[in-house]
């Protein structure tokens, strides 16, 4: 090779390097592992972990530990699947397009919106790619926001808009859920959004019909954030006017892997699409007239419009996205509707069995799925460190608007009675 | 078109369209229910305040056999690395080694809740902080962030720490410039950021001009955005004059990490004077890329900057444990949670198998494959910028169009036919008619030969069968679609009526 380049040295061929920046010296880093080292190197690290998978785990708070299909995994593990770049060459693509489209259809039917993205990051950076979205569709510069959305997504919002693209305004006085006067008092001719989540961080569900309207008055997008399996048995939030409905899909088929890599997605009405950010893939036809799938309207995307994009996002969590469909092709209406409903009963179950303990009280009594915040009457960390070394996971502790010690319980198709009954026992124990 | 129409690379027929899995299977079929409810059931309506859903959504039926025979299907109707060469410009589509795909599945990696307690995952921080350490001294930026989940939003992350910095030292600016040779991504993101792009040429040999650089830099400018080698495939040998010249001027220095697979454990972008790089581990530490992901796009920042990275990040402690703790002038989070874990165990298995002196020799034989492919392919298509490249090259098809009329577009398709996935194609957009070609390390020769050997045998072909080359692919699942259409009238979703 050396002498067909014309070269005698590799060195030769950095010549263009200067030797002020070449670097000399060894790096730091260890040396390499043979297959069998860096197997027990990893067995070691991960055995120095303890999963909520091998706990009993009542940790949710956006990221959640439902069973996922066995067929799952065997499809992510297709090598064509993963070991291929962004389906730029639809000839040679069809299958991760048609997984996509396929994808965008199943996240039109939950939301009951017109059009899904092909998936973003995760559900904090969907939701503010849906802020921004609205400020560019109504030419408006402020967004109005739910102070019980997840605090992540709140954080990570704020973030953004340091950046002087959204003015962000939370309304943050609430009792576990947000008080739709109160976000339209926030509202005025700048407001181009009103986002809320449902179920939202404390597991209640918000009034959409209320705070829809609200967003209407203020002829604002209304953007809802929704849990995806929860939509199995919630009316979509199409039905209460949402414009755009994000999420994080985790649940879909995802396991929890410390919170990443999520799946963003991302739905909005047909009359928005050009403005939507992300992916999209569509259905055309082939030169011989067959049904085949392409990415389309990337007119609108950075390697086209460059500054003028829609959003800096060049790719999209496919795998994930390619998980959730899997997901749903294989648990169906009826798996779909029995898991949220298992869940739902279950955390009704659990809620009811703990206040019974006299041992927690209920900070407020609003409706809620499968997910809910109780105020422990005692130490809340220290009960849960106790709890830890009994093996539960006993839910996510937080701090209440006002300044209490909450515990935020989640509860999934995985969790058994005997596990519940055992653990309300234990806890009641203490 | 018979007896011309090379075979595919399997040797059989490939699989052709399908139908969607929408209409497969049938209404009793199921795959996986969901678990007897051995609670006392409730009244959704009223539990639930009454927002519950009249229709169930409409998703397949289908059994388990039905599910993994149309996954099937798709696989095979995709191209991967391991379907054959991927030489995808800038996209460094290097081998995905598979013992990274075991130990990320590890269940004490993919059962953690990202909310337990530290002391119940002191392995998955140990890992991320061992991770970007290394990733520290491979840029020779000591400040990481593991959070980005892309290049793109590393892009962002880096500019939304350089604004921070401007403002707290009460020095808020404008504008961002970059080369015409950027990234796309690039300006997208500096219009993210809230910055003005101010875009430069590029001097004649495809690199920075001085000049032009020299002459848009002022106060008002926030940073420069540059990526060394570029994407021409050139590294720039005046980058010391050209940091400095940005620092001159009160701006910072940002390198776009896309190609510091030609010069890891070689030359460090800390030590050539930038203040902030991201590293894409989907392309340089050899995660896979998805189908169009996830990545990873951790940030690298000088000591200075540090402080300003997003929250939280992987700590170790003088008694041996790690935590997460947030820098003092944090610029908040960019995303939830800690970052793609996934693909960082993945990255720190590659790191880990590799080592030290593995990083060094897979830039130099990503290089070496480069300036031989190079090599080969110089006279078959022009050179425009011909000097010594790094891991990457740039042909034009100028020549070749205005001969033949068949046009980069043409040959890329035609590529496909020779079982190869084609380069990058009109990228960068200062070449006519570009193909930029990325061989990778991991490529054996015969695999960089044959990939030589077909696109001279493209070349022969389209000055004696012109229509041929312009008509294909022939032997792919589908033939050339009609994009036109796809954005005229989007169908962007399946419904029962569009059967």
């Amino acid at each position: 090779m050396l002498a067909r380049v014309g070269v005698e040295a590799v060195d030769e061929l950095f010549a263009d390097v200067p030797e002020q920046v070449r670097f000399m010296g060894a790096l730091g880093l260890p040396g390499p592992m043979s297959e069998v080292d860096l197997v027990r190197h990893l067995r070691d690290l991960s055995a120095a972990n303890v999963p909520a998978t091998q706990l009993v785990s009542f940790a949710g708070a956006g990221i959640y530990d439902h069973h996922v299909p066995s067929v799952v995994d065997h499809i992510l593990r297709r090598p064509e699947f993963f070991t291929a770049y962004t389906p730029y060459q639809p000839e040679v693509s069809q299958g991760t397009l048609q997984a996509i489209y396929e994808y965008q259809t199943m996240i039109c039917e939950l939301t009951g919106m017109d059009a899904s993205n092909a998936s973003m990051y995760d559900g904090a950076t969907a939701f503010v790619e849906a802020a921004l979205m609205a400020c560019r569709v109504l030419r408006r510069s402020s967004v109005v926001v739910a102070g019980t959305a997840h605090p992540e997504w709140l954080e990570t919002l704020e973030t953004y808009a340091a950046s002087g693209l959204v003015e962000v305004r939370v309304e943050e006085s609430h009792d576990g859920v947000c008080d739709p006067e109160r976000m339209r008092a926030l509202c005025d001719e700048t407001t181009a959004a009103l986002l809320v989540s449902s179920p939202n961080f404390f597991g209640n569900l918000e009034d959409l019909a209320g705070l829809g309207a609200v967003a209407r008055e203020a002829g604002a997008l209304f953007v809802v954030a929704a849990n995806p399996i929860m939509l199995g048995v919630m009316a979509p939030p199409a039905d209460f006017g949402a414009d755009i409905v994000v999420g994080e899909g985790q649940p879909l088929g995802g396991s929890m892997s410390f919170g990443g890599p999520g799946l963003g997605f991302f739905a909005c009405r047909e009359a928005h699409i050009r403005q939507m950010p992300g992916r999209l893939v569509g259905r055309t036809v082939d030169a011989d007239g067959n049904d085949a799938f392409v990415l389309t309207l990337s007119t609108r995307e950075q390697h086209i419009r460059r500054e003028k994009a829609t959003s800096n996002i060049c790719s999209n969590h496919a795998l994930n996205a390619l998980a959730a469909g899997a997901y749903l092709a294989a648990v169906g209406a009826e798996g779909m509707i029995g898991i949220a409903r298992a869940c739902v009963a279950k955390a009704h179950y659990l809620r009811d069995a703990l206040l019974a303990t006299g041992r927690f009280k209920a900070p407020w009594n609003h409706p809620f799925a499968h997910e809910f915040a109780l105020v422990y009457e005692g130490d809340a960390s220290q009960m849960h460190d106790e709890m830890l070394s009994r093996g539960y996971l006993a839910g996510v502790l937080l701090e209440a608007p006002d300044g209490r010690d909450l515990v935020l319980f989640a509860v999934t198709e995985k969790r058994t009675r005997s596990e519940i009954d055992a653990f309300v026992e234990e806890v009641a124990s203490l | 078109m018979s007896g011309t129409v090379p075979n595919s690379p399997a040797g059989a027929p490939p699989r052709g369209p399908r139908e969607t899995i929408f209409e497969i299977g049938s209404p009793e079929s199921t795959c996986v229910t969901a678990p007897d409810l051995d609670v006392p059931d409730v009244d959704l309506a009223q539990v639930m305040g009454g927002a519950v859903r009249t229709a169930p959504p409409r998703l397949p039926h289908v059994t388990e056999l039905e599910i993994m025979r149309h996954y099937a299907h798709l696989a095979e109707m995709n191209f991967g690395v391991d379907s054959g060469f991927y030489p995808l410009g800038s996209c460094t589509m290097k081998y995905n080694p598979r013992v990274n795909e075991d130990t990320c599945r590890l269940e004490g990696f993919t059962g953690l809740h990202p909310y337990q307690p530290a002391q119940t995952v002191q392995g998955a921080l140990e890992l991320m902080y061992g991770l970007a350490q290394a990733l520290g001294e491979i840029s020779g930026l000591p400040g990481v962030t593991l959070q980005p989940a892309a290049g793109a939003h590393g892009e962002l992350t880096a500019l939304m720490i350089f604004r921070a910095a401007h403002e707290s030292a009460g020095d808020p600016r404008r504008k961002v410039v970059i080369p015409d040779t950027a990234h796309g991504t690039n300006p997208a993101t500096v219009t993210m950021c809230g910055y003005e792009t101010v875009t430069i040429p590029s001097d004649g040999n495809g690199l920075v001009d001085m000049d032009a650089l020299r002459s848009v830099l002022d106060t008002d400018v926030a940073a420069f955005m540059l990526t060394n080698p570029n994407t021409l495939g050139l590294f720039d040998p005046n980058i010391l004059r050209i940091t400095d010249a940005v620092h001159e001027v009160g701006a910072l220095a940002y390198c776009d990490g896309a190609n510091l697979n030609a010069i890891m454990g070689i030359s460090r972008p800390g030590d050539m004077g930038f203040d902030a790089m991201h590293i894409n581990l989907h392309k340089t530490f050899s995660t896979p890329h998805g189908g169009g992901g996830p990545g990873a796009g951790p940030v690298c920042v000088t000591e200075a900057l540090s402080r300003y990275l997003p929250g939280p990040v992987a700590v170790s402690f003088d008694d041996g444990t790690f935590g997460l703790d947030w820098p003092d002038a944090s610029i908040g989070r960019v995303r939830s949670f800690h970052g793609n874990f996934g693909v960082l165990v993945r990255a720190y298995t590659y790191l880990r198998a590799i080592g030290a002196s593995g990083v060094r020799e897979a830039a130099e034989q990503a290089v070496l494959s480069a300036n031989y492919l190079k090599a080969r392919l110089n006279g078959v298509f022009d050179v425009p910028y011909d000097r010594g490249c790094m891991h990457e090259f740039v042909l034009s098809g100028a020549r070749l169009k205005r001969e033949t009329g068949v046009r980069t577009l043409d040959v890329a398709k035609r590529l496909l036919d020779h079982g190869f996935h084609p380069p990058t194609v009109y990228f960068p957009l200062l070449v006519e008619e570009a193909l930029m070609i990325e061989p990778t390390e991991t490529e054996p020769l015969s695999a960089l030969d044959s990939f030589a050997d077909a696109l001279i045998a493209i070349v022969d072909e389209a000055r004696s069968n012109p229509d041929l080359v312009r008509g294909a692919p022939y032997t792919t699942p589908v033939r050339r679609l009609d994009e036109a259409r796809a954005a005229r009238t989007p169908d962007l979703r399946w419904r029962p009526s569009s059967a």
